[in-house]
């Protein structure tokens, strides 16, 4: 799957978790799957994580609705959902691998470890004969 | 009946579950779903015991979180 974001999605998306650093930032992508293989983030949500840590994040399942109904509204479809790493590489962890149980879904992980050089990756995480199989996705900033 | 899930509109029998809709929608783990009807989330106890209605709108509302 390749994905594409806006720069200025990404932007807000870098802005929002360095002012919320050092507790991990969160969010939910949307946008439409295109018939070339394509995954066009058009929309990115930043909401609370209600665990308020640096360790870990959770978003509020009301908050989840409230956003994809303005997804639905808007014609948007949810596509995955985004958090970033303050203090660690942009890659899985096993929580949240564990946690990654949509296998629809895109999870973007924005990494601060480097301040001066954030890294945004995207990953698919399928269960696969019960072990969790990741396969990095081809992300552009357009 | 004709019902909303995730979005799009289903026919789906008459009295239908929220535990037969997950079952039929493939819903991986569905202990770690959360489920809106209405607009009014469904707990998880009360899945086998709520039926849909004409008209609901079902959304599926998987677990985000994960930690470093």
């Amino acid at each position: 799957m390749q994905i594409t974001i806006k720069k200025e999605d990404y932007e807000a998306m870098l802005s929002h978790a360095k002012s919320v650093a050092p507790e991990e930032a969160c969010g939910l992508i949307a946008g439409e799957d295109q018939p070339e293989g394509i995954r066009e983030i058009k929309k990115v949500y930043m909401l609370e994580n209600v665990d308020h840590t640096n360790e870990h994040f959770t978003i509020d399942p009301k908050d989840q609705l409230a956003a994809i109904k303005d997804m639905r509204s808007a014609n948007l479809k949810p596509l995955g959902n985004w958090h970033s790493h303050p203090e660690s590489p942009s890659r899985p962890s096993e929580e949240d691998k564990r946690l990654a149980n949509d296998k629809n879904a895109s999870y973007l992980i924005l990494s601060l470890e480097n301040a001066e050089d954030p890294v945004l990756n995207g990953f698919h995480v399928e269960s696969i004969d019960g072990e969790k199989t990741v396969r990095k996705e081809e992300l552009s900033i357009v | 009946m004709k019902i909303t899930v995730a979005g799009e509109k289903k026919e789906v029998k008459e009295g239908l579950t929220v535990a037969e809709l997950i079952a039929i929608e493939d819903v991986e783990t569905p202990e770690y779903v959360t489920v809106s009807l209405n607009e009014e989330f469904v707990e998880q106890e009360g899945f086998s015991a709520t039926t849909l209605k004409e008209g609901d709108e079902v959304e599926f509302l998987y677990f985000m979180g994960g930690g470093r």
